[in-house]
């Protein structure tokens, strides 16, 4: 069956679907069309998070956009075969996007445009509702953004959770000829990508959260910090800055509204510690990522010295919804002091694994099975690490534990970045808690002595302990050790090491007496 | 010092014993196995008279920017593969910097890097979510089958291995970079193939 008219394919341009080939598809695709003679416009959108089945194909049909996947190369012949650019049935024939259980049942602020478009197209964006917020920032005073930001609750989703709103309010008051928005891209835990997608599947959405800061707390330049890690992001983001600039979203006059407002891109180096803030403040500023002692805070006294609001980029591209549709909107999602949503980010060994943006408030169980549907080694969940390398590795006897920063932080966990991985029972805790305390040996900045010989020597005691060697006292002595880096160092990356560690040995202490 | 990337601020020492107990012994060579070489430790010749007109070009271009040393150094990596020695004193010349503070920057940051690598770079993911997925066989086989060890460059030259802590691509583990691509559900038949192809790509270094 041929078709006249052109029919538009959307292949994902996002990392994660590139990493499984889906340029190869694409590319296939153009060609077994022509061999059809069938017209197709290839479009490279976001990706919708479910990247089990990335690279995931959508058709346009009459009746909606009908996705597949995971696609092959090998795949294409049949699914033309079977009328795949009609909607046609096939083994990977998923149905219409939206009805997909795994994607219906979330509430996306954030991700609401992912994966329609194209992510750098600047009249998709404007229109599927980009600059609305934008443009209701720029009518109105600088204070009225700001209570809009703490009326939404809004916390920084880079880890710490501090009001986002508060924070902007600090740097409104501080006085200065020169305050800047510093955007931390950093992405360093494991686990997490939500950034990433963000950055490569709605870039705009992003500068646009920059600018509305600036706008909040009177600053007139910006820089995000992006980890080299993520070349095909630092490709969009380039593109999309550039774009943005010649279109008069950025630059002297944003929007025609004489308000001056520019974004400078800058690479990391593969440093984790550059993703706290005051290294990351110094890595822009061009030297070691060593952190700097706190007072003062980087909002009076950030980049060059100046008042500066660090925030991560999901706390940035969650601002644009905010000012469209009022802070009270944004926070009447979410439970007790966790207003709104989150991107949880599956990871590891689960099966469907992906981006899960809900309201705060989910369980555990929820997440790792109704969504993560267990292991893809299809062997039971033995332990999930939740917030990064610094956060805890919890049982399964915790999984009806709510996502909230206070009841997660109640049970000694820490939500972070978003991110859970997920292990099966294969896997050995006390190895997990070695490898805690190298990665901080690794990463420490060198600052201070808990974190720099702390973890170093709690390599050394772990591995003891591990083969049995006096394990009474080095149990004790690890302890010790934890305590004297949680309590004594100087950032939470010395100081939270103990969390994954004390948390593998609390939880799971037979791992550690294999020996 | 297999296995770990170098520690910026803990003394050698240290380091020597963190890694030795983090990884078994180099496995006992296989008819397959062909030596290779830490990159640091690679023979480097001087900087050549292009190269150092790539750096001074790279500084007199970025010299003016805020915050110029990373950009200054990320543009000569991409450029020359590496970071020659003999860079140091025209970017500390061109920002007024001391050496040391150039030299500080360039060792602190795992990516840089001071001798030329393998006409192919893999970087392997070895965090979390990767290890959930076995990294580590992926680690293991490049060792003992293709004889190259994180941190280093197989001594045809083809092939620099790399330590690398999440490539964002967590739910599609286990994760590897080759030369900028970033590949998914990695596979030890992957890397096999890989491999081969790295050490069938011509040219010298
Ligand atoms: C060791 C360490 C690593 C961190 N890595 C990141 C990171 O990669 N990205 C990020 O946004 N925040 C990271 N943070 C948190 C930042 O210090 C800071 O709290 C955050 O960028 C502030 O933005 P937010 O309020 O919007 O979350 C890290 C903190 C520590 C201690
Ligand atoms: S805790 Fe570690 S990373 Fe943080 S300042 Fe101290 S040495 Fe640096
Ligand atoms: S942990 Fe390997 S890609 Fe994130």
């Amino acid at each position: 069956m041929t078709f006249t008219g052109t029919v538009t394919v959307f292949v994902p341009r996002d990392s994660a679907a590139k990493s499984m080939g889906a340029d190869a598809v694409a590319d296939a695709i153009v060609r077994v069309a022509s061999e059809h003679q069938q017209a197709v416009q290839i479009v490279r959108n976001g990706s919708r998070g479910m990247l089990w089945l990335e690279p995931m194909v959508e058709v346009k049909t009459p009746s909606g956009r009908i996705a597949y996947g995971p696609v092959t190369v090998a795949d294409i012949a049949g699914l033309f075969a079977k009328g795949f650019l009609q909607g046609g049935a096939h083994a990977l024939r998923q149905g219409p996007v939206g009805e997909i259980a795994y994607f219906k049942k979330q509430t996306r602020l954030t991700f609401a445009r992912i994966g329609l478009t194209d992510p750098l197209s600047l009249s998709d964006y404007e229109a599927n509702g980009g600059l609305v917020g934008l443009r209701a920032a720029l009518a109105k005073s600088a204070a009225a953004i700001v209570d809009e930001m703490v009326a939404s609750g809004l916390r920084g989703r880079g880890g710490a959770g501090f009001p986002a709103g508060i924070k902007w309010r600090t740097v409104l008051g501080a006085a200065a000829d020169q305050k800047y928005i510093a955007c931390n891209a950093d992405e360093g835990d494991s686990g997490t990508f939500s950034d990433r997608m963000v950055i490569e599947g709605d870039p705009f959405m992003l500068l646009e959260g920059m600018v509305i800061a600036g706008l909040a707390v009177g600053a007139t330049e910006g820089y995000i910090y992006l980890r080299s890690e993520y070349p095909d992001a630092h490709i969009v983001l380039m593109a999309a800055i550039a774009r943005a600039r010649a279109a008069g979203w950025l630059g002297a006059s944003v929007l025609g509204s004489g308000k001056p407002f520019e974004v400078h891109l800058r690479l990391g180096a593969g440093a984790y510690i550059c993703g706290e803030e005051t290294a990351m403040l110094e890595s822009l500023e061009g030297k070691r990522g060593i952190v700097r002692a706190k007072p003062p805070l980087p909002a009076l006294q950030g980049l060059w010295g100046k008042p500066t609001v660090v925030n991560n980029v999901m706390t940035l591209a969650a601002v644009p919804w905010i000012l469209q549709h009022g802070g009270a909107a944004y926070a009447a999602h979410g439970v007790g002091r966790s207003k709104g949503t989150l991107p949880f980010q599956l990871a590891g060994n689960v099966k469907y694994g992906g981006l899960v943006e809900v309201p705060f408030g989910i369980t555990l169980r929820e997440l790792l099975h109704d969504f993560g549907g267990g292991t893809a080694s299809g062997r039971p969940i033995r332990a999930v690490q939740v917030g990064g390398p610094l956060g805890a590795y919890l049982p399964t006897s915790k999984f009806d534990l709510g996502l909230d920063y206070e009841a997660f932080a109640a049970a000694g966990g820490m939500i972070g970045h978003g991110g859970l991985v997920v292990f099966d029972d294969t896997v050995d805790m006390a190895k997990m808690a070695r490898y805690a305390m190298e990665f901080c040996a690794i990463e420490s900045c060198g600052k201070c002595t808990p974190c720099r010989i702390g973890s170093t020597r709690g390599t050394e005691v772990i591995d003891r302990l591990r083969q049995g060697d006096r394990r009474p006292q080095q149990e004790a002595l690890l302890r010790d050790l934890c305590d004297t880096m949680a309590n004594a160092s100087l950032c939470a990356m010395g100081g939270l090491t103990p969390m994954p560690v004390l948390s593998a040995l609390n939880h799971f202490p037979e791992d550690f007496r294999r020996n | 010092m297999t296995g770990l990337r170098p520690a910026r601020t803990i003394g050698a020492v240290v380091r020597a014993r963190l890694s030795d107990t983090t990884f078994a012994p180099f496995p006992v060579p296989t008819p397959r196995m062909q030596p290779s070489v830490r990159s640091g430790e690679a023979v480097h010749a001087a900087a050549t008279p292009h190269q150092l007109a790539a750096v001074d070009a790279v500084v007199a271009r970025l010299a003016t920017l805020p915050g110029a040393l990373l950009p200054i150094l990320h543009a000569i990596q991409a450029e020359l593969g590496f970071v020659p020695p003999e860079s140091i004193d025209r970017i500390a010349n061109g920002l007024n910097l001391s050496r040391a503070e150039v030299h500080g920057v360039i060792t602190f940051y795992h990516d840089f890097r001071q001798a030329p690598p393998g006409r192919t770079v893999l970087k392997l993911c070895r965090a979390e979510a990767c290890q959930a997925m076995g990294c580590e066989r992926l680690e293991q086989r490049l060792r003992s089958v293709h004889g190259v060890a994180m941190g280093e460059t197989t001594a045809d030259g083809a092939l620099t291995l790399e330590a690398v802590y999440c490539l964002g691509n967590c739910a599609l583990s286990p994760s590897a970079l080759v030369d900028g691509q970033l590949l998914g559900r990695v596979s030890e038949a992957h890397l096999d193939a890989l491999v081969q192809n790295a050490r069938m790509k011509g040219g010298s270094r």
